[in-house]
């Protein structure tokens, strides 16, 4: 019996306007698998991104998480998958007045629990993203990759099945790219489902050196699997 | 019931989402309690006025009068014939000659303490006690006529009904006036809930992102507002009822009465502020889930 995808698009075709992003799309994320999601800027890497946890919804076809229809859910339950699923914002996304351990905390708090409901001891976390002297902080006064790892540590605080990546690289430099990288490739090693949008080459080779990962290439409207080129 | 239990009990968690906005936190408040002030004045004067006027009604709906215009040979006579008749009508009480000494009392304001009533042929009035309904004024008035020509029973009906026009063209100003305060302090807390919505609209797509619920985020502006509402309200309504309390008495003259509250009427300025919060409440919910709409 096949198991099911945690993530599965149908089909999937994303206009605004006139303009059609892609069209046609179908992509299966296997449970525990490592994608790259690449193209060029405009491609729609952060538009496929925000369809996988119900933030946009596809102008055709399916967007199915954990099985279940995203088109066909009440918000209440696209609350509860999101819970599912930990997101790495391109720009992060923080609420500015809070510190730094209380945005990390932030899906524990929303879905009702305490800090000593979940798995994840919030010190650990915190040295494992490499800011435990950081913790009274407020995200402005954060550095850009200070800022991607606490967002990376608040996608993981929930333990989710997957997390979704957009550009976390994005606006930092190469050390700290290996570092995000590292994390991401640990996370993976934990049986999460990862998805990174990234348009950096060389990060690909590199995750592709240590670990057996999938490169989806947005092109032209459609998506297609990259191959040895990489 | 949820909801309300809610609301009392606070979420500490959703709360401290929500930065702190000082400026929009004093103005719904101020505005709150400003309503409350104006809406304690409208209610004071609509009960006032409400009970003054039902006052009026029952002591003209309680008596009647007889007034006899004769001449002054036939007056004693026909005063006689008429207090006879009173006496054997069904629906007529205790009946009362009216003095010279009570007609000057009564024509004072008009001319002045020191009326010479020698030199005046005032009409001899009979003050009538209303047993039940009252009288049958038709059959009454027929047998005055057949009787004593100069007699008249007025039952008061031409006082009474612009007296109950008055009192309720007062119910209706108040209603209105009330309504339009209601009005004006949801329009305007929902003006201020939208704005710090507006204000807030990445702490809003960051829940979402987390995984908050809706009722989570309009749990965590819901409960400020209201609070602001119904401490403006009840701030607003003890000033108003200091305010009410220091109107001059002026029950004394024979047109005034005391501005205020009595009796049972005490609990409508309790209303006030309950009636503050509650329309910052339903304001506030409908201003997020508006608000939540354009959120995926």
């Amino acid at each position: 019996m096949t198991e099911r995808a945690a993530i599965e698009l149908t089909s999937v075709a994303m206009r605004y306007g006139d303009r059609t992003l892609f069209r046609d799309v179908s992509v299966s994320l296997a449970p525990g698998s490592f994608h790259f999601l690449t193209g060029p800027s405009g491609a729609g890497k952060t538009t496929l991104i925000k369809l996988c946890y119900s933030e946009l919804t596809p102008s055709e076809g399916n967007v199915a998480v954990f099985g279940d229809d995203t088109g066909k859910m009440r918000r209440n339950d696209v609350a509860k998958m999101r819970r599912r699923v930990g997101v790495v914002h391109q720009d992060c996304q923080f609420i500015d007045h809070l510190s730094v351990a209380d945005n990390v905390l932030l899906p524990v708090t929303v879905s009702g629990a305490s800090a000593a409901d979940i798995d994840a001891n919030m010190s650990e976390l915190l040295g494992w993203v490499g800011l435990t002297d950081f913790v009274d902080h407020t995200p402005p006064e954060l550095s850009g990759g200070e800022r991607q790892r606490a967002a990376l540590a608040r996608a993981v605080i929930l333990s989710p099945d997957v997390i979704l990546a957009d550009e976390p690289t994005g606006n930092v430099d190469w050390e700290m790219s290996l570092k995000i990288l590292n994390l991401l490739i640990e996370l993976n090693k934990l049986g999460k489902t990862v998805l990174c949008a990234t348009h950096d080459m060389s990060l690909i080779r590199q995750a592709k050196t240590r670990i057996s990962a999938r490169v989806l290439r947005l092109r032209g409207g459609s998506v297609e699997l990259a191959g040895a080129e990489l | 019931m949820k909801v309300f239990w809610d609301l009392v009990r606070g979420d500490i968690s959703a709360e401290k989402v929500v930065p702190p906005t000082g400026l929009t936190a004093f103005l719904t408040a101020a505005s709150a309690a400003a309503m409350a002030f104006l809406a304690i004045f409208v209610l004071a004067l609509a009960v006032t006025a409400a009970r003054q006027a039902a006052g009026w009604e029952d002591a003209l709906a309680d008596t009647a009068t007889v007034r006899i215009s004769a001449s002054v040979e036939t007056m004693e006579a026909q005063a006689d014939t008429v207090e006879e008749i009173l006496a054997q009508t069904p629906g007529v009480g205790a009946t009362r000659r009216l003095s010279a000494e009570e007609q000057v009392e009564i024509l004072a304001p008009w001319f002045g303490p020191d009326l010479p009533l020698e030199s005046l042929r005032l009409p001899v009035l009979i003050e009538v006690n209303i047993d039940g309904n009252g009288p049958d004024a038709v059959g009454l008035g027929l047998r005055f006529a057949a009787e004593a020509p100069g007699a008249v029973y007025d039952d008061h009906g031409r006082w009474r009904e612009p007296m109950v026009r008055a009192a309720q063209s007062l119910r209706r100003l108040a209603l209105t006036s009330l309504l339009l305060i209601a009005g004006v302090t949801a329009v305007t807390t929902a003006l201020a809930a939208s704005a710090s919505l507006a204000a807030n609209g990445q702490v809003i797509d960051v829940l979402r992102l987390v995984g908050a619920e809706d009722a989570y985020i309009t749990r965590a502006f819901v409960r400020r507002f209201t609070l602001r509402a119904l401490i403006g309200g009840a701030v607003g309504t003890f000033l108003g009822l200091v305010a009410v309390a220091l109107v001059p008495n002026v029950s004394t003259s024979s047109v005034g009465a005391d501005i205020g509250f009595d009796g049972f009427e005490w609990l409508w300025p309790f209303l006030v502020p309950i009636a503050a919060g509650s329309l910052a409440f339903t304001a506030t919910r409908l201003a997020a889930a508006r608000r939540l709409k354009a959120v995926s």
